[in-house]
């Protein structure tokens, strides 16, 4: 075989918040943790976490998994926003 | 709430591709049908820059890129290569852009299905040649802007039809041809869960929507790919043992509400859209017709 390129490392070591225009910011009292926001990320930049400190509608969804934005690689493309059906993701200016 | 698909991820964050990017959801739904056991050949197209220059991949599966028209050649290697090695539950699959199916790779796609691998062969479907700058494809829809179909003072947009590959693939009895879109990852998951499954060559095409290439705003992808379905102007249709079975939308749209988020689409007059609206309905009939024969 011929020596060929192969690659090593993986790209989510690296960091890409730089290109990001605005970030996506959740407002856990409406989030019902239904999970859309995750399924549809385009940079697999939502990461389900259990954290009962975070707010909720009613305590009953604090045991659930909740979307936590991962800003070291979310471009701000806003789908997410787009797509939460209980309106709990508001898009936010960066300072530049 | 119980997640609707797989929670495994194979393509990875910090990944080049534009904000917003379709064919980037299309990449992660097909590896979560498809799984670990997975080979992937890409030709020349915007996932040939997506994983990221050297020595960077975005993919944790093993991953070649091959030249512009060889994709259908290189998957057919691959499959016999792993085969021969006795690596038989491997899934072999083509991640190909639609100028490198529709147009320059369509013999090589074609033979591949015709010798009969054991292949994926999946076109993701952005309508345009879109890492070299939004060129027109024989995939474009007809009506959009390009900028080899730049309208100006002469109209002149895409004056011919969309050749729908997956059509083709159907023409030529390939066993299990189907359409998906990133905005039912369910339904694009569940149809390479059955690719998968079916020993022999598959073919899969996803409309992937192009935010810098239909110049809309990037949030929009996963309306705009909804919209496709609703508006029939994207039907998505399994065929199956020489069977088609067309999904029917519980809503349907005019095509105006999908054309008017896109500015590839904006030039065009309402006439032009009531052709566009014709042109969808026959289609959308004949494909029924085609369910019912
Ligand atoms: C033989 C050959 N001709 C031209 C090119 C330049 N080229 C690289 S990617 C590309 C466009 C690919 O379009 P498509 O297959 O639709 O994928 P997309 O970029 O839209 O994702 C072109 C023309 C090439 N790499 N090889
Ligand atoms: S889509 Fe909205 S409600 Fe659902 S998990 Fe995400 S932020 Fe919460
Ligand atoms: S040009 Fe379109 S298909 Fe290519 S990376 Fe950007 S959004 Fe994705
Ligand atoms: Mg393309």
């Amino acid at each position: 075989m011929p020596i060929v390129p192969v690659t090593y490392l993986s790209s989510s070591t690296r960091v890409m918040s730089s290109w990001r225009t605005s970030r996506p910011v959740i407002d856990y009292s409406k989030c019902t943790r239904c999970s859309i926001c995750w399924k549809f990320c385009p940079d697999v930049a939502i990461d389900l976490i259990t954290d009962v400190s975070l707010g909720a509608p009613n305590d009953r969804f604090k045991a659930l998994e909740a979307p936590s934005i991962d800003y070291d690689h979310c471009k701000g493309c806003g789908i997410c926003a787009t797509e939460c059906p209980f309106d709990a993701i508001e898009m936010v200016r960066e300072e530049i | 709430m119980p997640l609707t698909i797989p929670r495994e991820e194979l393509m990875l964050q910090g990944h080049t591709a534009c904000a917003g990017c379709g064919a980037t959801l299309s990449m992660r739904y097909v590896l979560k049908g498809a799984g670990e056991k997975s080979a992937v050949a890409i030709p020349a197209c915007c996932w040939a820059v997506i994983p990221g220059e050297f020595p960077y991949t975005a993919l944790k599966v093993p991953l070649i890129y091959t030249t512009f028209a060889s994709a259908g050649a290189s998957i057919s290697g691959l499959r016999e290569g792993l085969d021969a090695q006795g690596k038989e539950d491997y899934t072999v699959l083509a991640f190909a852009g639609d100028g490198g199916t529709a147009d320059i790779g369509l013999q090589g796609l074609s033979a591949a299905m015709e010798r009969g691998h054991n292949v994926l062969y999946v076109m993701y479907d952005n309508e345009a040649y879109m890492n070299t700058g939004i060129q027109r494809s024989g995939s474009t829809p007809y009506g959009a802007w390009t900028t080899t179909t730049p309208v100006g003072s002469k109209r002149d947009y895409k004056r011919e039809n969309k050749k729908v590959v997956a059509d083709l693939m159907i023409a030529q009895n390939v066993p299990y041809v189907a359409t998906a879109t990133i905005g039912f990852p369910e339904d694009l998951e569940r149809k390479v869960a059955i690719a998968k499954s079916i020993k022999g060559p598959k073919f899969i095409q996803i409309l992937s929507p192009c935010p810098p290439g239909w110049y809309y705003n990037s949030a929009d992808t996963v309306k705009i790919s909804k919209l496709a379905v609703e508006t029939k102007v994207f039907p998505l249709y399994e065929y199956r043992d020489g069977k088609l079975k067309v999904y029917k939308p519980a809503k349907t749209l005019p095509v105006s509400e999908y054309l008017s988020l896109q500015g590839r689409f904006a030039h065009l007059r309402e006439d032009e859209v009531e052709e566009v609206q014709k042109a969808v309905d026959e289609r959308w009939e004949s494909l029924l017709k085609k369910e019912q024969s």
